[in-house]
């Protein structure tokens, strides 16, 4: 298995990198490269050219600021398994970053490029609609105007930055709503208030395999009843799925079994799998209830564990 | 003198040296001057027509030399191929293809990316034609048929017993039970793939072929016997089987691959290579299993009365199975198992389907693991039937130590066992008893766990003539053993090791019979122009035949050794005993010689009228199979939210005879039984109905790895093989052979209150939560 | 198409050629440097065979460019002892968490490194480390033996006095 042949570029700048993305339709990113090369080897991708991220600075970083965790789009997954503060901070984060391919992949799979991909089974995408994270996307739009002049001269292009809502952002599958020449820069997740608590509960046949299904839970609990809550699905539809009328259910519960029961029933209602070697409809249906149920009770139990 | 480390020691293996540096030796490896790479372009039709291959598109290829077809072939009468089966397979076709993934042609390029390339590039026009994937289908009236040159898909029916007396026996029986049972198609998937590296030198007519092969001696036959009318003798061939990455059986079939390289040398003038990736090594490779099963098991008293099986064996397009046994389901009828009955019968019926072929590679001797899942699964039905604990059932009714040998009813002759006592011991082990009260607590708070037995009995060893032969040939093994001055020696086999070992454990049977110690013994196999004639290693018959072999050769070399003991002890023969490495003159221990003295006498001061040197040849025909045997004990917990098995403990107690070397014996035990859950719980080649695969690559067949894995719990009885030269039996498949029944009856026993009575492999989540949903026993948290 | 000029340091040497884009790593260290203990398994980044420490992180390395890993330091196998025998290749050997060998390479390589991280890592965690990595011979009890091995042996070399 062999990939075909392409063009590689391995830009310094995100100007530059937009610019190869825009001179080469048929051209892709390369970022961590562990969905891309194999589906290259496969030729079930041919791009004319790979645009490499790995030399442009500032890209990859894990912090705290303006409210929010800044993940840079080129932070290896294993670097959200080592970080103090992701541990710490935001344990549905880290639950995922643990179940992502294997350990040997996430050296190298980076967080931008689970979100970028858009691949349905990937486990990102979920965790991020469950915490409401938002997608730093940058483009460089050509503001020359005619005058031949101007034309002339390599003015430095003007990065715009557009944040997009994880809810608007999965468009299809391996589909996203970032414009051609756009690049998904930053992952930005609220800063956890007092009282939240989440957890990612992906149910896989084994290591390395995508989820059968799997199920993020992001909640805040506020003078014993829930407050606040994101709940989102991996691989049981063409896209990640909110599960709204499951948030619905736990919002302004006391977060006890009935609630969770009936979150459950909601996600698993909300979920729109359809049948294949990992489990029918109705198999699939049941265990995104079932994991909606685990990682909803654990997510209450951090909450309640967590600094006020 | 300090005893060397021979039978019984857990001697370090030898060949660890190479490959903890990273300098084994595998096909990918070698590299030979001019060489070119071959890849192949492979149908993505389970049935078409073909009507036109583009050359062109490939040749247009940069660094493409060469594209190979059916019709290239067919020039020199290769396109089709003889299986083991008195059946034949494609090469390349001429016309049709007849499943998924089947080879259509071959590039031929300067460099790997450029084959690649070709492959890719080269243009195949289809036209779909019916397709039979359902064996049962394939036997109805007006099915597609899947071979042009059959009548129809039936390929043999074959039986074995009495069905009569089966039939009354069971009539007869307070108590039958009856299930109908399906193991799927699964892969070796050793983690290197298969592959060679063909050179013919035409000056000197002369071909070397490297190949990923079990069985190089028996490859060279072959192949001398298929291009016999191209003027290639066996003196001409050379065959060599480097170090091979796993072979678990899936490396013991010639593939098409191999030939279209060795043609594509013929035909380029250069050395090619082919190494196959994973999807092709699992798409198109020999399978395993396929077999769907009908039994039927009788009690009275609580006593087993008798057994019948009716089978439809899938074979895939042709009957390629690469079984040197004279039946055409190989060791099947086995299937009597541990127990004492005197009535049974198996019937097989063989299909071809649009699939792949093949039938028996995976780390089991020809069937047996068929046969042991049908009695272990209908023995745990039975003794439920009979309302009485499973384990005490089959102690009640296993053979019994003093029947050995037995004869079964389907006319195995079982060398020795003693069957009750690896039982007891795997539930002390286990601690059965309290597993049992831990199960009845937990089903009273409604949750699941499951404690299921497999009580096996092997057949390994291939073979004893009367039961076994390749196109003819007797199934012996090889040893050829040469003392060197200096008194070490080197050691050939006809076997091939593929991590078993054999560098080390054959070292310490020469070591145990001739008192050099192991690491100055050279063993030596693979390579068809020094090694001396042997069929090869699978089927756990390495130990059972070479390793017989080796303790044979090694005794001819102490008769030798002995003479010339005595004329340089200037004594009698007669007077003169051995120690370990040593000859001295009864009653006076200090007057004796070393081997090596021996060895170096040999050479320089042998007495007249005796030759030169010191060697031996033995060429080993066994007088029977081995039958190792053991029971496993395995509790299993289940989800009842997502239906997930997990083997919370596996305890096996294995009798594999005498124990050459423990730690690696342990060893291929716990490999064994990796591949014994892998079956059970997540491994499987399956297909739609237009003859798609699923299981085609590792994302989707599912290779268990250390998370999946139990933490295995050994135990050991010993048994002596009594026809065996140092009493060992072989233990390369024992483990997958046993396994999975136990873990599908911990499972059904998990479930058993709630109803259910079978399971089907792989028990993969969804499965098993279907029957806890039918049931009402699915949770919801 | 592109042809690319790359530097690698491949265990402590520096290794310049000149490239296709899409020479996958793997390829570069096995028929570009004659390197072939890092082995190939699968085509879909599943098996770990092929591992190698990429600036000292496993990382499979079917599922790199060569181009990619310019100026980066890559350890293979043949580089994992200096000259001499690394703890975990004697673990390995002791522990007999090795058969055909040829996971072997890949397995040793990602053991090395968990063992960096976690000097002292029990069962469970050696088991979730080497989870990229199959094997179909050992049934991977061997190999915990082996790393509890190797952590021993770097343990009692730390405590004679290399420190």
């Amino acid at each position: 298995m062999i990939p075909p042949q392409f063009d590689y570029h391995v830009p310094e700048s995100l100007a530059d990198a937009s610019r190869l993305l825009l001179a080469n339709p048929e051209a892709k990113l390369l970022a961590g490269g562990h969905s891309l090369i194999p589906m290259m080897r496969f030729r079930l991708a041919e791009p004319s050219a790979l645009v490499d991220l790995r030399k442009i600075p500032g890209l990859a970083g894990i912090g705290e600021a303006e409210g929010c965790l800044r993940i840079g789009a080129m932070t290896r997954e294993s670097e959200l398994e080592k970080s103090e503060l992701v541990q710490g901070r935001y344990p549905l984060l880290a639950d995922t970053a643990r179940v992502i391919g294997d350990p040997l992949v996430r050296n190298l799979a980076t967080v931008g490029g689970n979100v970028a991909h858009a691949d349905p089974g990937n486990d990102h995408p979920a965790t991020m609609l469950a915490y409401r994270a938002s997608f730093v996307g940058r483009s460089f739009p050509d503001r020359r105007s005619g005058t031949l002049l101007e034309q002339r001269h390599e003015l430095p292009l003007q990065a715009e930055d557009r944040t997009i809502g994880a809810d608007d952002f999965f468009t299809g599958p391996f589909s996203t709503c970032l414009k051609p020449g756009e690049i998904l820069i930053e992952i930005r997740i609220p800063a956890p208030e007092a009282g939240s608590g989440g957890a990612y509960e992906k149910f896989e046949r084994k290591v390395g395999d995508y989820a059968v299904a799997a199920v993020a839970v992001q909640l805040r609990l506020e003078g014993g009843r829930i407050a606040e809550a994101g709940v989102a699905l991996t691989n049981v539809g063409l896209t990640p799925i909110r599960a709204s009328a499951a948030e619905a259910a736990l919002i302004g519960s006391d977060g006890g079994e009935a609630a969770l029961d009936e979150a459950a029933g909601a996600a698993a209602a909300a979920a729109e799998p359809h049948e294949d070697h990992r489990g029918s409809v109705e198999y699939k249906r049941a265990v995104v209830r079932t994991l909606t149920f685990r990682a909803a009770s654990r997510a209450v139990a951090r909450a309640k564990e967590a600094p006020a | 003198m300090a005893k060397c480390r021979g039978l019984g020691h857990s001697v370090q293996r030898k060949e660890d040296a190479r490959f903890i540096r990273g300098q084994g030796r595998y096909i990918d490896d070698i590299k030979l001057p001019g060489m070119l790479y071959l890849d192949i372009t492979r149908s993505p039709y389970a049935h078409a027509k073909i009507t036109k291959i583009h050359d062109e598109t490939a040749l247009a290829v940069p660094g493409v030399a060469a594209v190979i077809t059916g019709k290239t072939l067919e020039a020199y009468n290769l396109a089709w191929m003889p299986t083991l089966m008195s059946d034949q397979q494609m090469v390349l076709p001429i016309d049709t293809v007849k499943y998924q993934a089947q080879e259509v042609a071959a590039v031929v390029a300067t460099s790997r990316y450029a084959a690649a390339d070709g492959a890719a590039a080269l243009e195949v026009d289809y036209e779909p034609l019916p397709v039979v994937v359902d064996p049962h289908a394939a036997l109805e009236p007006g099915a597609t048929r899947v071979r042009d040159d059959k009548d129809s898909n039936h390929i043999f029916h074959w039986e074995h017993g009495d069905r009569e007396a089966t039939e009354a026996a069971l009539a007869a029986s307070d108590t039958v039970v009856e299930q109908a049972m399906h193991l799927p198609r699964i892969h070796v998937a050793s983690i290197e793939t298969c592959g060679c590296v063909a050179s013919w030198n035409p000056v000197e007519g002369h071909l070397t072929l490297y190949l990923t092969t079990q069985a190089p001696h028996a490859i060279r036959t072959v192949v001398a016997l298929v291009t016999a009318h191209l003027g290639l003798a066996e003196h001409r061939i050379r065959v060599i089987s480097p170090d091979i990455g796993g072979g678990f059986g899936g490396k013991v079939p010639v593939y098409p691959g191999y030939v279209i390289a060795t043609a594509a040398s013929v035909v380029t003038g250069k050395p090619v290579k082919w190494i196959e990736d994973r999807s092709e090594n699992l798409q198109a490779d020999s399978f395993a299993r396929d077999y769907h099963i009908k039994a039927r098991l009788g009690s009275k008293g609580g006593k087993i009365t008798a057994l019948s099986l009716d089978t439809i064996a899938d074979h895939g397009y042709s009957d390629a199975a690469a079984n040197p046994s004279k039946f055409p389901a190989g060791l099947y009828h086995i299937c009597t198992g541990s127990y004492d009955l005197s009535d049974a019968h198996v019937s097989v019926d063989g299909v071809y389907t649009n699939k792949p072929p093949g039938g028996i590679a995976y780390r089991c001797s020809f069937r047996v693991t068929e046969a042991v899942h049908a009695i272990e699964r209908m023995v745990d039905l039975l003794a439920r039937e009979n309302g009485e604990d499973p384990a005490d059932f089959r102690l009640r009714n296993f053979i019994r130590p003093d029947q050995f040998p037995y004869t079964s009813v389907l006319g195995w002759e079982y060398d020795s066992g003693d069957y009750g006592a690896a039982l007891e011991k795997a539930m002390d082990m286990i601690g059965y008893r309290d597993l049992r009260a831990e199960q009845t607590e937990k089903r009273a708070r409604g949750e699941l766990m499951g404690i299921g037995i497999s009580s096996f009995t092997e057949i390994v060893g291939a073979g004893p003539s009367k039961t076994f032969d390749i196109l003819g040939i007797k199934m012996f093994d090889s040893s050829e053993i040469r003392i060197h001055p200096t008194g070490k020696a080197i050691a050939r086999f006809g076997t091939k090791s593929q991590g078993q070992g054999h560098e080390t454990t054959y070292a310490q049977i020469i070591a145990e019979e001739l008192g050099i110690p192991p690491e100055d013994i050279q063993v030596e196999e693979g390579d068809t122009d020094t090694a001396p004639y042997g069929l090869g290693t699978y089927a756990s018959r390495s130990t059972p035949t070479a390793g017989a072999a080796a303790a044979i050769a090694s005794r001819k070399i102490r008769a030798k050794a002995k003479k010339i003991a005595a004329h340089l002890l200037e004594a009698d023969e007669a007077d003169l005993e051995w120690e370990q490495g040593r000859f001295f003159v009864k009653g006076s221990p200090d007057r004796g010689k070393t081997i090596q003295e021996i060895a170096f006498a040999a050479y320089t001061n042998h007495p007249q009228g005796l030759e030169a040197g010191l060697e031996a040849t033995s060429y080993y025909d066994p007088p029977n199979l081995t039958f190792p045997f053991g029971s496993y004990v395995c509790a299993v917990d289940i989800d009842r939210g997502t239906g997930q098995v997990r083997i919370r403990r596996f305890v096996a107690v294995d009798d594999c005879g005498v124990r050459i070397n423990p730690m690696i014996v342990e060893g291929q035990i716990h490999g064994g039984l990796a591949m014994g859950i892998a079956p059970a719980l997540f491994e499987e080649i399956s297909y739609d109905p237009d003859g798609n695969i699923t299981g085609g690559n590792f994302v989707e067949y599912l290779v268990p790895t250390a998370m999946e894995t139990p933490h295995w719990e050994l135990g050991e009885t010993v048994t002596p093989s009594p026809h065996h030269p140092i009493g060992a039996k072989g233990v390369g498949e024992s483990a997958t052979v046993g396994a999975p029944a136990a873990v599908v009856n911990a499972v059904v026993d998990a479930l058993w209150h709630l109803g259910v009575r079978h399971m089907e492999i792989p028990m993969t989540p969804a499965r098993v939560w279907s029957a806890l949903n039918e049931h009402g026993a699915a949770a919801t948290r | 198409m592109s042809s690319h000029h790359v530097t690698i340091q491949v265990n402590g040497e520096e290794h310049a050629r000149e490239v296709e884009a899409r020479l996958l790593l793997v390829h570069f260290i096995r028929e570009e440097l004659g390197l072939t203990g890092t082995h190939i398994g699968c085509d879909t980044t599943s098996c770990g065979a092929c591992t190698v420490l990429l600036d000292g992180t496993p990382v499979k390395s079917c599922t790199v460019l060569a181009v990619a890993a310019g100026g980066s330091r890559v350890t293979t196998v043949e580089g994992m002892g200096n000259g001499e025998l690394h703890p975990v290749q004697q673990g390995f050997t002791e522990k007999h968490g090795l058969q055909c060998g040829f996971c072997t390479p890949g397995m040793m390589l990602t053991s090395k490194a968990l063992l960096e991280a976690n000097p002292d890592p029990q069962e469970d965690e050696i088991r979730w480390g080497i989870s990229g990595n199959l094997c179909r011979c050992t049934g991977y009890v061997n190999i915990v033996k082996a790393v509890r091995r190797a952590a021993e042996i770097m343990k009692e070399s730390k405590e004679n006095g290399d420190g």
